[in-house]
């Protein structure tokens, strides 16, 4: 639909902008509130303008932490979630390559079983199998560890099933040329598959990322010690710091420390992102 | 440099059959063509060859050592693909390494190698670009480029000019005859187009439907074709079929319509019998002290400019007949004109089998 008429125009910006409103508003407030100090938040109304503690907030909660309740400076927060969230996307993103790999490459007994068994997996997500999949990282010794945190959320259907689509779409003269150079299995999946998937790749890790950013309920279950807490988790403990007043300032900056790496993943990963998820060519 | 025997290799697919007992010696610097229809296996051949797919029964020897459980790159080939199968990847010039690099070739030789064939190519100027960057007929280039820096003992070719335009085509069908002259490399090439066959090839092999119809020079196979499929596979226009019957005497033949054409030899053995003759349409010409015996009612005319094509009917309700007559002639439908035919150029087909009849 592509019409020229101004009053079509200014209804579609009107649209958009109020959305644009609803959704920028409270994010606007976050930032304001990292803004001020923690008398100035309680008081009424609240600031919808910046203050001048931006700075002072910011190496507070980095480095200090929440005074009172005793948590944790979030800079501590930050890094492990980091460590998770990377180690659930390169790891889902590893093991998908190579069982999708499998799955199209090399024909062994049950080859399709295997496949509907990982595809079976989509109706189990961790909270689902939240008691026993505690109870193996228990056992396993995993408790309060990077492994605990991210092993569980490591096994993939999702992403194995898109690169399963992706390498049938790799036309079959490509192995048979990389054949006829010489090229072993591995060779090919190193020099051939892997580069050719390198968008597929880049858009999937953005979105596991994120996912993984953002898991809240398993690093509750399976951390305890206040060393290995996430900061999606962390802002929460902050909320229910004891008996006195919500540290405003300190939980809108932890949240907007919270907001930035997965925003910055996807801003500086936006153009493969996309290309990843649209491009058919190969 | 290597001499290729094909003997008794067959290829099925569980319980279907897909090529029959192929025998076959390629000689060391030879360019042979393999051309068929579609769905003849001639592809499939040629990657029997290439180690692709296995062979179900006989033997596929690469100078003199028996390749059947051999992998492909241990067979010592370089195959161009149909669709070019660069890397995507990969510029031109890792394109063409990649095969030396997993050799363990030295990196100084792989460049020295990778430049002198881009050299004689005429690819120099795009190493560094991505074969996306790339029109057609230059990624046929480098995937040609591919195959000759590995200096294989055998060339493959799968159908590589199909996906080029004509006018490329017949550029580039002149360039790879030059180039494996100046290589003098064992060719062998797949094609279903068989003027690539006939210019191309040493010799050819004409497949149909898993057998092998008939093999030998581009010349024997025109001027002799050892069956019908393979009289109408090879000319273009293709050949002309009548059903007729051989005289009493064995010295004409008869066609239905009442025309008659004479014979080179004696086919009184064969008398009364019906046969199937082939005539090309370049071999007849209008021949006026002909107009007793032959009429040719004109149907349809068309201007090639160097040749028109009369399309026609042959005799009083005969059969369709196409006459090509060199140079443009003024021809109008309906129009009534004597034809005749050199005796030799003559083919007698067997009607129920195909094959060739003999005096």
């Amino acid at each position: 639909m592509i019409e020229h008429r101004p009053i079509v125009t200014f209804v579609s910006h009107l649209v958009l902008i109020f959305g644009v409103a609803i959704i920028a508003f409270p994010i606007w407030i976050t930032f304001v509130a990292s803004t001020h100090e923690a008398a100035r938040m309680v008081q009424i109304p609240l600031p919808l303008l910046p203050g001048d503690q931006f700075f002072n907030n910011l190496e507070l909660t980095l480095f200090k932490g929440l005074e009172g309740a005793g948590a944790p400076p979030v800079g501590f927060m930050m890094v492990n979630s980091l460590i998770m969230a990377m180690m659930i996307a390169v790891g889902k993103i590893a093991i998908s390559l190579i069982s999708a790999f499998a799955i199209v490459y090399f024909k062994f007994p049950f080859r399709m079983g295997f496949f509907w068994m990982i595809f079976i997996t989509l109706m189990l997500p961790v909270e689902v199998r939240i008691l026993p999949t505690f109870e193996v990282v228990a056992n396993l010794g995993m408790l309060n560890t990077y492994w605990g945190l991210s092993v569980p959320l490591i096994a993939s259907a999702t992403a194995t099933f898109m690169f399963r689509q992706v390498f049938l779409t790799i036309p079959d003269e490509l192995l048979e040329a990389a054949r006829i150079d010489g090229a072993g299995p591995m060779r090919f999946f190193v020099d051939i598959l892997v580069p050719l998937s390198r968008t597929n790749i880049a858009a999937l890790f953005v979105i596991l990322f994120i996912y993984g950013w953002n898991q809240y309920l398993w690093p509750l279950l399976v951390t305890t010690d206040q060393s290995m807490y996430t900061v999606v988790m962390g802002i929460k403990q902050m909320l229910e710091a004891a008996e006195q007043s919500p540290d405003w300032h300190q939980i809108m900056m932890t949240s907007l420390l919270a907001m930035f790496p997965p925003v910055f993943v996807v801003i500086f990963m936006q153009r493969l992102f996309v290309r990843g998820l649209t491009e058919t060519e190969k | 440099m290597a001499e290729i025997h094909l003997n008794k290799v067959s290829k099925s697919y569980g319980d279907v059959a897909v090529l029959h007992d192929i025998d076959w010696h390629i000689r060391d610097g030879e360019f042979v063509v393999i051309v068929g229809p579609s769905g003849c296996g001639k592809s499939t051949l040629l990657r029997m060859i290439a180690g692709l797919e296995k062979i179900t029964q006989g033997e596929a020897s690469i100078g003199n050592r028996v390749v059947n459980d051999l992998e492909p790159a241990e067979r010592d080939i370089a195959m161009v693909f149909q669709n070019y199968a660069l890397y995507p990847h990969m510029s031109v010039y890792n394109n063409m390494a990649y095969g030396l690099k997993i050799k363990g070739v030295p990196k100084d030789e792989i460049e020295r190698r990778v430049n002198r064939t881009a050299e004689i190519l005429e690819i120099g100027d795009y190493l560094k670009r991505s074969p996306r960057q790339l029109s057609g007929g230059q990624r046929q280039r480098v995937a040609m480029g591919r195959a000759i820096v590995r200096e294989p003992s055998v060339f493959l070719f799968d159908e590589p000019l199909s996906n080029l335009d004509a006018k490329l085509r017949v550029q580039m069908r002149l360039e790879i005859k030059k180039l494996q002259e100046r290589l003098g490399i064992t060719s062998v090439y797949v094609t279903h187009d068989q003027v690539e066959a006939m210019t191309l090839g040493h010799r050819l092999m004409v497949l149909n439907g898993g057998h092998v119809e008939q093999l030998g020079t581009p010349i024997e196979l025109y001027e002799r074709p050892a069956t019908a499929f393979v009289a109408g596979f090879i000319g273009s226009p293709s050949m002309n079929f009548l059903d007729a019957k051989i005289s009493e005497d064995g010295k004409e033949v008869e066609f239905p319509g009442g025309n008659t054409l004479s014979l080179a030899q004696d086919f009184s053995k064969h008398a009364n019998r019906p046969v199937n003759v082939g005539m090309r349409p370049e071999h007849l010409h209008v021949d006026d002290s002909n107009a007793e015996k032959t009429s040719h009612t004109v149907d349809v005319v068309e201007h090639l400019g160097a040749d028109t094509l009369v399309h026609g009917t042959f005799g009083n309700g005969g059969s369709d007949l196409t006459v090509r007559l060199s140079g443009i002639r003024t021809i109008g439908q309906g129009e009534v004109l004597p034809l005749s035919i050199d005796p030799k150029n003559m083919h007698l087909f067997d009607p129920d089998d195909g094959r060739r009849l003999e005096a």
